[in-house]
């Protein structure tokens, strides 16, 4: 492990440490990547189309593992961890995705509920925190329509709600605000912050600069060729958020 | 079990509704086949093994003789000797008016009533069933009798020739046989593929399933079901079909009575294991999907 990522590793719930992902065999397009993230901080994710930002959330929602170097989640190495342990891993990790990949045969209602019919929750106690949600993201009135009757605003605010109703301890957003105009791309912000504010750790993807500013104590990860760098140092010296 | 249990909710995740495939009906087509298959090689087998049981012991013997007078005296008493010899079952001369209606069923002549069929110089016959035992030293024996009983007479064991007819149903009867397990393969592999289209054509939501902490388990049930419905259906239609078409040619070969025909049968037996292999179908149907689904989920991470 590198200098930073030890000094930083205690506690926290994302490591990466020396990680480098190369899909076949041409050159690796994440190199030496070494980062950690702490419970309860605000994260960006920034870098031009093309650096690697996707790749890089796809291992932190465990999409994909690693070609080399370590990627431990929730103090665990994903990369030595039975492909049967990763559900109750994944169960922990909210994800919005940019192109939101609700389930289009299945109402705003159903596609929220989700996580918590895969966690074994029963209809009875699921239909409180679903509504809950529904008014959160204020679509109660469009509880039954389908993703495709939705304005992308909704369907990413349908996708946020599936990403957190089951309260993830980690919250990654790829590019959430990219379908979106700035006023509902300013509204969907101010629910990750909420959200953060709740104590979930929350990595949003995206190369909007403007939208780092709207949030306090964020810090920065930049992405630029498939390596990382970190222009704040906010990464190797996190503020203190107590 | 067979068809896994899927609350309701769970089951909306994959939207087509069912028999909206050609899966049910190839499956519907090739139960069919496999049913008829079955059927045939079962009646085919009882054929053969009857035929078996009927020629195993059984001798004719040809008495020609000059004279009608001593042909029928030679053979009232090989009938009598016979019948007193341990090696021998039963001993039945055949009459005279018996072989004159089956030459007349050939010859054209109804009743055997025909003054030339009447002249014709037929053989004495007699019917002799042997004991189960050392056949070899039997037929050595009857021969001797018949030589000193009827010198020139003719024994002629059934085996020799209706032998090869039996062997030729029983081969058929392996074919058949045959037949039905590459059907079942072949509705094997359909289950296969269509549990692998499947996944295809849902892998944005299995992708998805995956991400929100869904098990392999949880996702090969969902279309493990759908797969055993789906194939469920096929099958009741293509034993529907296959059991109205073997009624049908059961009840016309119940009307052939005579010669081989009259041994085919597909007997208890025969029906409990065409009644058996749907539900198998249906089983192997079920097993083979989970199988491919969840090699084929183990590819994801």
């Amino acid at each position: 492990m590198t200098g930073a990522a030890t000094q930083r590793a205690g506690g926290a719930m994302v490591e990466f440490d020396n990680v480098g992902l190369r899909y076949g065999p041409d050159g690796e397009i994440l190199s030496d990547i070494s980062f950690n993230l702490q419970p309860g901080s605000f994260y960006f994710l920034t870098g031009a189309s093309g650096a690697g930002k996707t790749s890089l959330l796809k291992m932190l929602y465990l999409a994909q593992r690693p070609s080399r170097g370590i990627v431990r989640l929730f103090g665990e190495d994903l990369g030595s961890m039975p492909r049967h342990r990763l559900p109750g891993f994944r169960r922990r990790i909210g994800v919005v995705f940019q192109d939101f990949r609700l389930i289009p045969h299945l109402s705003a209602r159903d596609n929220i509920a989700l996580p918590l019919r895969i966690a074994g929750v029963s209809e009875e106690d699921l239909a409180g925190p679903v509504g809950e949600m529904l008014s959160w993201i204020g679509l109660d009135a469009r509880a039954e329509a389908r993703p495709a009757t939705l304005s992308g605003g909704e369907q990413q605010r349908v996708a946020i709600a599936r990403a957190v109703i089951a309260r993830p301890q980690l919250l990654v957003a790829d590019e959430p605000t990219g379908n979106v105009d700035p006023e509902m791309a300013m509204r969907l912000l101010g629910l990750f912050e909420a959200l953060n504010r709740l104590g979930t750790t929350v990595v949003v993807a995206t190369h909007d600069v403007h939208l780092i500013s709207r949030i306090d104590n964020a810090q920065m990860m930049r992405l630029e060729k498939g390596r990382l760098s970190d222009p704040t140092g906010a990464l190797r010296y996190p503020p203190n958020r107590a | 079990m067979i068809i896994p249990r899927v609350p309701v909710q769970h089951r909306r995740l994959l939207p087509e509704p069912r028999l909206s495939g050609p899966t049910p009906w190839v499956i519907a087509i090739l139960m069919m086949l496999t049913l008829l298959a079955a059927g045939a090689g079962v009646g085919l087998a009882r054929a053969a093994e009857a035929i078996g049981e009927a020629i195993a012991g059984r001798v004719t013997v040809q008495i020609v003789t000059p004279g009608p007078a001593a042909r029928a005296e030679q053979a009232a008493e090989l009938r009598r000797s016979a019948a007193g010899e341990p090696y021998v079952r039963a001993a039945r001369q055949v009459g005279q008016d018996e072989l004159l209606a089956t030459l007349g069923q050939w010859l054209g002549s109804a009743g055997g009533d025909d003054p030339v069929l009447r002249s014709l110089p037929l053989p004495a016959l007699v019917d002799i069933d042997l004991a189960a035992g050392d056949r070899a030293g039997q037929l050595a024996r009857l021969k001797a009798l018949v030589e000193r009983i009827a010198p020139g007479a003719r024994v002629i064991p059934h085996a020799e020739w209706l032998g090869p007819v039996a062997r030729l149903i029983r081969s058929l009867a392996w074919i058949a046989g045959g037949l039905v397990l590459l059907m079942i393969l072949a509705s094997g592999a359909v289950v296969v593929m269509t549990a692998r289209a499947a996944l295809g054509t849902h892998y944005a939501t299995i992708e998805m399933l995956h991400l929100i902490g869904a098990t392999d388990r949880q996702i090969a049930r969902l279309f493990q079901r759908r797969i055993a419905i789906d194939t469920a259906y096929g099958i009741a239609l293509g034993t529907a079909v296959a059991a109205i078409v073997l009624l049908l040619v059961g009840w016309q070969w119940s009307r052939v009575t005579s010669g081989l025909a009259a041994t085919a049968s597909l007997g208890t037996g025969g029906w409990a294991l065409l009644l058996a292999l749907p539900l198998l179908a249906i089983a192997l149907a079920a097993l083979t999907a989970r199988q491919t689904l969840l090699a084929a989920l183990k590819k994801i991470l």
